[in-house]
């Protein structure tokens, strides 16, 4: 097997275990959506790799072109942004919450915190 | 309209939602959630009669016909959960005005239902759909909206444990995401039904037992099997009274359902237990889920956080019913489904009158109340006696059924793990009732009072349905067994 026919997939496997060290070793909450956010980025380079034909196009209809990738895949992951932008959205309202409530967004910090009565 | 109902039934709640925002009357909005609740609750009661009669309803969206279109498949599991949903939903929204005007500020009521009703819209599209990537998204609908509403919790321990969900939410759903990727590269279809036909095709790929794992791990995530469950505690106990409620009743069932939809109707059970080691994981982690969360129950001083560990430990005891692999096992898990779910519901709801006098709920603070709150007191005894598994409560049914599917699996052992995790829980509730009812009150509790009738019906409501089920468990016996069977038989 070739490396470089599986290129996109390895890429997508360094971005998916980088983003999940980011959000399992950081402490800052950001730091932590910012693994998030890369850990759903790797998905949809694996969905759109998935749509991939050899040869073909992007979906877009145009004279002359009769081999097109699957538009199917494409549209889920249009969906999954929405999703993952929602996501990110109200993970980082909570964070503005939780700096007004602690004054910091450290997890170690707020842990000690909430253990002393 | 009756053949519309499917549909009807996620879109109604979801569209009621942003209607909550038009209405600017504390006591208006909240009377319009229950009727949008109570409406959703018969529309399920309906078509669980039907498919009783007539078998498997499909409903095709905007008239595209199954694999190419989005379809929406009810069969008995799904109708029943359905049921179970609604119905938990009514109750806890008719108990949701007073105990919210005591932890929440005026202004954000209107919000809470909006939420409130697009959690409820999420939970019961997951269950309706039969479309794999459909159930993403209604499952991020539904966990968006239980993280809002974890966040409005009074203490600040509420967003913190909000931002942990989310992040090990979005993590599970993630997963569960990649999984559904992996099993469309093999087989080119979305929908469940046309997935179950298909995937025996390609069943000795590797490809398909990645995406076995990542659907289940993704899961698992999500319904706190016992070493992903660290998540739940503090979000229940932060969360509002009726949040809490809501979660430990119908949130994590209504994972299990995605669970069970996915091992018996997707994979087939054949591939799922026999391809792959599911009964060793499930029972090893059923097991050490049961004993330790017990004992982790026993330790708590917030007892609402005690009966969070207790439901992971329930969790623990469905996984291990289903782990059983056989009809009567996988009966017990979804008796224990329903049981559980009006255990937990009368739990919360009667803690939430406590909250409502007390403005706390910690262990310290319920000495005496046996005296100064006796209905709301024995409404808590009851339900715990119902989580220990006596005789004339719904427990009981549903233990008996996981020990006689135990015994005839040969599994002597776990019968007898089985009865000891019961025995954990006689001790963490003995806890409760001894400080309520054998420590004299303290001076600052003379005052307190009874709950307001608004929270201790729907309280006792549940409680009646737990004797009364725990009595007369023909009904859910009768459609548990007629489901067990037909996921055992494989066709979805």
């Amino acid at each position: 097997m070739n490396i470089y026919e599986s290129f996109n997939y390895w890429v997508v496997m360094l971005l998916m275990m980088s983003g999940l060290y980011i959000l399992i070793a950081h402490g800052n909450f950001v730091k932590k959506i910012i693994g998030l956010t890369i850990f759903q980025t790797s998905l949809y380079i694996f969905y759109i790799s998935m749509a991939k034909v050899t040869g073909a196009t992007a979906p877009i209809i145009k004279q002359g072109i009769e081999l097109y990738s699957n538009p199917l895949p494409h549209v889920l992951i249009l969906t999954a942004i929405v999703v993952g932008i929602s996501t990110t959205a109200l993970a980082l309202a909570l964070v503005i919450r939780i700096k007004q409530a602690y004054g910091t967004i450290e997890e170690d910090e707020i842990q000690a915190m909430d253990e002393k009565p | 309209m009756i053949a519309h109902l499917p549909i009807l039934q996620v879109v109604l709640p979801l569209l009621a939602a942003p209607c909550c925002l038009l209405i600017n009357r504390k006591a208006l909005v909240w009377a319009f959630a229950v009727l949008a609740s109570i409406a959703a609750f018969a529309f399920s009661l309906v078509i669980l009669q039907q498919v009783l009669q007539t078998g498997t309803i499909t409903y095709s969206l905007g008239g595209w016909t199954a694999p190419f279109g989005i379809e929406y498949r009810i069969d008995l599991l799904n109708a029943y959960l359905l049921l179970i949903v609604s119905g938990i939903s009514c109750i806890i929204l008719l108990a949701a005005n007073t105990s919210l005007s005591a932890e929440l500020t005026g202004h954000k009521h209107r919000l809470f239902y909006v939420v409130f009703l697009l959690c409820l819209a999420g939970m019961l599209g997951i269950i309706a759909t039969g479309d794999a990537f459909n159930l993403f998204v209604f499952l991020e609908i539904s966990a968006l909206s239980s993280y809002t509403l974890i966040a409005l919790g009074k203490e600040r321990q509420a967003l913190t444990a909000s931002f942990r969900y989310l992040l090990v939410g979005t993590l599970g759903a993630s997963f569960i995401l990649i999984g559904i990727g992996l099993m469309y590269m093999v087989t080119g279809t979305l929908n469940m039904f046309d997935l179950s036909e298909r995937l025996p095709q390609v069943e000795d790929s590797r490809t398909l037992i990645t995406a076995f794992s990542f659907f289940m791990l993704g899961v698992c995530l999500k319904l706190a099997l016992f070493p992903l469950h660290w998540w739940l505690p503090n979000a229940y106990a932060y969360a509002p009274s009726v949040v809490s409620a809501l979660l430990a009743a119908t949130a994590t069932k209504v994972a299990i359902y995605i669970l069970l939809r996915f091992i018996f109707s997707v994979f087939g059970g054949e591939f799922s237990f026999t391809t792959l080691p599911l009964q060793e994981i499930l029972s090893v982690l059923g097991i050490a889920g049961i004993l330790t969360a017990s004992l982790m129950a026993i330790y708590q001083q917030n007892v609402k956080q005690l009966f969070a560990y207790s439901s992971v430990a329930q969790i623990a005891y469905m996984m291990l019913a289903l782990a059983m692999n056989s009809t009567n096992g996988l009966i017990a898990t979804l008796l224990h489904l329903f049981n559980h779910a009006l255990m937990k519901g009368a739990l919360f709801l009667a803690l939430a009158g406590v909250m409502y006098r007390l403005g706390s709920v910690q262990l310290t603070d319920f000495a005496g109340l046996g005296r100064r709150m006796p209905w709301t007191m024995s409404a808590i005894v009851i339900g715990s006696l119902s989580l220990i598994g006596i005789p004339l409560t719904v427990g009981f049914i549903s233990k008996w059924y996981l020990l006689r599917a135990a015994l005839e699996n040969g599994w002597w052992p776990l019968a007898i793990f089985i009865l000891f995790g019961s025995l954990l829980a006689v001790v963490y509730v003995w806890r409760i009732v001894e400080t309520a009812y054998f420590t004299p009150p303290k001076d600052r509790h003379s005052q307190i009072k009874e709950a307001p009738l608004s929270l201790l019906l729907p309280a006792w409501a549940l409680v009646l349905a737990n004797l009364y089920f725990g009595i007369d468990a023909s009904f859910t016996i009768g459609v548990t067994e007629l489901t067990a069977k037909a996921l055992l038989g494989g066709t979805p």
